[in-house]
């Protein structure tokens, strides 16, 4: 037992760190940790301080070593911040290698049986004998192993400041309606918080203290976001298959769809959910089902993609619509199948063989999650093509922060399709027909009565009346046109979102690099630098995003892959201006951090 | 509609047999996918389909180009290599008043589609899924397929030392419901299973021995016009009477076996090879080992089982087709949004 928990290099007087720290917890996998990081996270949000969680799990059900950090930030930053100021140390397997990493100054709670205080000296310690709080708080033996983290949860929140009132009411929020393990979480926690209370002095490194900044705000993970703006565009066909770190898109959306999307009158349900055999099957059940007239949806991640992109060719020649979720993960091929990255960027732009472009759209939160789903379901009916809606794995299955969403209200668009009254007025049905010139052609619906209409779908070469041709002439036609659509598809993509601070060097991210850039942004700012940031929210680029390559001396374009994939887009898309991309990379599996980008940024700056 | 004479018979939509035609197709002289063609449009003719209805999807080869020889009321999907299944699948979920006709061919189902195949059998899709069986990859200029017989020789000369997949006992063991072999080459027989194909509700898995004229009918091949004939063993003369509310059909007793469909249309069935149950799972499988063993084609109505739930059934969806459901159907209310708002803070 230390007498002070203040280690050597704060016991100078250092400031405290005011709903501004990180806490890093380091469990096993399938421990129950993750309800107790919850727990902990959602008190402090209740606490009314800015909060983000990151999950670093392992692709295992139980046993290999998990982290999940905790920031707090007063000013709104959310990033994962690479300095961490508390450590909560179960694992005994990883407890060494966590110390030796660990930040001077700071404090660990850990497991007194690994007596880790010997390790280093310019660390703060805090021994607590969790197995014998668990055996006297708990009288279920089989239940301790999973308890025994509720335990932790009661000490930080004794040593953070954080009110017990609080924690309780998150367990009771995270065990939605389990009564049982509502009464033993909140025994293990209140043990914990008691233990630290006799046992443990004040400590002034790190402090949560009431505010009022996560009032009316909601806590939610990208895929729960994605699967609710599905719900409410009016999914028809869900064909998917699982895979991580997409499964609990689909999986959320089921079970809303259980109870939103019945019949109230018959109990049966307005929309179809197929598990199928494996990706390739799910894209074509998409894009039938887009054919034939409903709205239509798989999520999958990089390795789905790859599968999918024959398919994914065919719906763009057809011009068959559909949504496609890619909530991305670390490639290539298995590569870290539980940790992020922006490493599909190219795949998903130019997905499947020969000339092909598609729209994409990159949510950067939670809001936009649930916006850009919604969206994605009128892109793809309106430009009868397959929409790819681009996440990862930090937006999609971390927890978030975020403003409620706000109702969608536009009506739906379901594109250009005719019905048996007006196909009967057309005179010279053709399916690939430019009437406007805007590149997009009418459709008819499979089963639509009056005997007009009928066409005959192919991935083979075509022409306007979808009649099979390999004439020259017809093929160039249709990709031509295919460009033309593209084009227009310009004016209704979401356009960037700016952050501009004045100055001709710009910053340009998407995705879920947004908050470290912000953050730093700021930084950079307080040294000295300014810059104007883009934050891109769809392919193809509008006409913001041409102005801001065209005005801006340098771009520092920072993406979380190794190939610099969107700043290639950039260079052949802005040839005249390739030289001014610089890229910012990150791609080791962890979420982005500010400090990586403010030391890139800075490196180059010196050049 | 169009009326190709006056005096062309007409089915009792008032459509004539023209009605039910396609374009021009594109095939090899003599092909026996031709014929199978001309028997889809008869038995559609006959069975009064509404042409509308109709969706014709297919993946790649020869097999695959005939989807557009039929029926040009329909819509139709020419999709990729061995992904027909997956769009039956998409399609018949979207709308579940469409009358799913799959064309296929051994190469695109046994190698490449064998998993949608599988899969596609297994979740009881309503199609009617017609594998166009000549044991050769005829569009690529013909490689052997799994389905061809072990000791069967290519025109090259060369000689198939692995044993074949048969589609139809596979389809049994998958529990499809309606299993039938056919030679393209026995109308009669084609467009009776047809027929009560068009009345059936699930997958359909109908494996039509249709000999390649280019590439596989010279005299070492099991799959030639001549070696089929010479091995075709009917197992029954069959009849397919559709329901109808006006009139009640009597069935002879004596050796004919009924079967009753949901919709009270039926198929007789009397055995001409030998005593055989169509209706008896595993005595079927049975029977069509012991014939392969034998070197013949057993063809007829392989195995019958009218009684097994469709997708869209076991998936409870609502009556309308989902692509028709409309906005204010779909779209939840901003007080739903709400309450899940509010179970999110």
């Amino acid at each position: 037992m230390t007498a002070s928990l203040a280690a050597p290099s704060h016991a100078s007087g250092a400031k405290t760190r005011i709903n501004d720290f990180s806490i890093q917890v380091a469990t096993v996998n399938g421990s129950g940790s993750q309800t107790a990081n919850t727990v902990l996270l959602r008190a402090i949000f209740q606490m009314g301080v800015f909060v983000s969680g990151k999950n670093l799990f392992p692709s295992n059900i139980a046993g290999l070593p998990t982290w999940f950090t905790i920031r707090a930030s007063a000013k709104g930053y959310v990033a994962r911040k690479a300095s961490n100021e508390m450590l909560i140390l179960m694992n005994a397997e990883t407890a060494k290698e966590d110390i030796a990493k660990a930040d001077t100054g700071a404090l660990v709670i850990y497991d007194e049986p690994l007596q880790l205080d010997k390790l280093r000296e310019d660390l703060a310690y805090v021994p607590v004998p969790f197995q014998k709080l668990v055996t006297a708080s708990c009288p279920e033996p089989k239940l301790h192993k999973l308890v025994k983290n509720m335990i932790y949860v009661g000490v930080a929140a004794r040593l953070l400041g954080v009110d017990m009132d609080e924690v309780k009411k998150a367990i009771t929020k995270q065990l939605k309606g389990k009564a049982k393990a509502i009464e033993i979480n909140q025994a293990a926690a209140v043990a914990g918080y008691d233990w630290a209370m006799e046992n443990l002095p004040e400590q002034d490194h790190i402090r949560v203290v009431r505010d009022h900044k996560t009032e009316g705000l909601i806590i939610v993970d990208g895929n729960e976001a994605c699967a609710l703006g599905a719900l409410f565009a009016g999914v028809t066909v869900v064909g998917w298959y699982p895979i991580t770190p997409a499964s609990s898109l689909v999986e959320t959306f089921i079970e809303y769809a259980d109870e939103y999307r019945k019949d109230p009158k018959t109990g049966k349900s307005t929309v179809a959910i197929v598990q199928m055999e494996d990706e390739l099957a799910s894209a074509g059940v998409v894009l039938a089902a887009g054919w034939a007239g409903a709205r239509s949806m798989t999520s999958t991640a990089g390795p789905g993609v790859s599968l999918m992109s024959e398919f994914i060719g065919l719906g763009y020649y057809v011009e068959a619509p559909g949504v496609f979720f890619n909530v991305a993960r670390t490639g290539p091929s298995t590569g870290l199948p539980t940790r992020t990255q922006q490493s599909d960027v190219e795949l998903c732009a130019k997905c499947s063989h020969g000339d092909t472009q598609h729209i994409n759209l990159y949510p950067g939160t939670m809001e936009e999650c649930f916006q850009f789903a919604y969206d994605a379901f009128d892109l793809a009916e309106r430009f009868q093509t397959p929409i790819f809606v681009v996440t990862d794995l930090d937006l999609g299955m971390q927890n978030w922060s975020s403003k409620p969403f706000a109702y969608p209200a536009k009506p739906y668009d379901r594109g250009k399709v005719l019905d048996q009254q007006q196909l009967a007025e057309v005179k010279d049905w053709g399916r690939y027909k430019d009437v406007d010139g805007d590149g997009i052609c009418y459709r008819s619906l499979p089963g639509t009565p009056g005997g007009n209409g009928s066409y005959f779908t192919r991935g083979s070469g075509h022409n306007e009346y979808a009649q099979y041709s390999e004439k020259p002439e017809d093929y160039v036609a249709v990709v031509d046109r295919l460009k033309r659509k593209y084009e227009t598809a310009k004016a209704h993509v979401p356009g960037p979102v700016f952050r501009n601070l004045g100055s001709d060097k710009g910053i340009l991210a998407f995705g879920s690099s947004d908050p470290a850039v912000i953050e730093a942004q700021d930084i950079l700012s307080e040294g000295g630098l300014k810059t104007d940031y883009l934050r891109l929210r769809a392919l193809p680029f509008t006409a913001e995003v041409d102005a801001f390559v065209k005005e801006k001396k340098v771009v520092y374009l920072v993406e979380q892959n190794r190939d610099g994939q969107m700043a290639n887009i950039f260079r052949e898309t802005y040839p005249e201006h390739a030289s001014k991309f610089k890229s910012v990379l990150h791609y080791n599996g962890h979420a982005i951090d500010a400090r990586c980008i403010v030391d890139q940024i800075t490196t180059f700056e010196q050049k | 509609m169009t009326t190709a004479t006056p005096s062309a018979p007409t089915n009792k939509l008032g459509y004539t047999k023209q009605d039910y035609v396609g374009s021009k197709s594109t095939l090899c002289a003599g092909c026996g996918h031709d014929a199978i063609t001309a028997q889809i449009i008869g038995a559609a003719f006959e069975s009064s389909l509404e042409g509308h209805r109709v969706t014709k999807y297919s993946g790649i080869g020869c097999s695959s180009k005939t989807p557009a020889y039929f029926i040009n009321q329909g819509w139709g999907f020419n999709s990729v290599h061995g992904r027909m299944p997956a769009i039956a699948t998409g399609a018949s979920l979207a709308n579940r008043q469409l009358i799913n006709i799959g064309v296929s061919g051994d190469g695109d189902s046994m190698s490449i589609g064998m998993g949608q195949f599988v899969h596609a059998v297994r979740r009881n899709i309503p199609m009617i899924y017609i594998i166009e069986d000549n044991g050769v990859y005829g569009l690529t200029k013909g490689q052997f397929s799994a389905t061809a017989d072990k000791g069967s020789h290519l025109k090259s000369g060369a000689v198939n030392d692995l044993p074949p997949i048969d589609p139809c006992t596979l389809a049994i063991e998958l529990g499809c419901g309606f299993v039938a072999r056919c030679f393209s080459g026995n109308p009669k027989q084609l467009n009776a299973i047809l027929k009560a194909a068009f009345a059936y509700q699930g997958t359909v898995v109908l494996d039509i021995i249709s000999p390649c004229v280019t590439f596989n009918n010279h005299d070492a091949s099991t799959r030639s016009y001549k070696h089929v004939k010479d091995h075709d063993f009917p197992l029954h003369d069959l009849g397919f009477i559709q329901y109808s509310e006006v009139e009640e059909v009597e069935i002879a007793a004596g050796e004919t076996e009924v079967v009753t469909f949901p919709d009270g249309s039926k198929v007789a069935i009397k055995a001409i090879h030998e005593s055989y149950d169509p209706t008896d799972r595993f005595g079927a499988m049975k029977a069509i080992h012991e014939s392969m063993e034998k070197g013949e084609f057993l063809t007829g109505l392989l195995y019958i089982n009218p009684t097994q739930p469709p997708l869209p059934q076991v998936l409870n969806l609502v009556d309308e087709p989902l692509a028709s459901l409309g906005e204010d159907v779909l779209k939840p209310s901003p007080e739903v949004l709400n309450d899940i708002m509010k179970s999110l803070m």
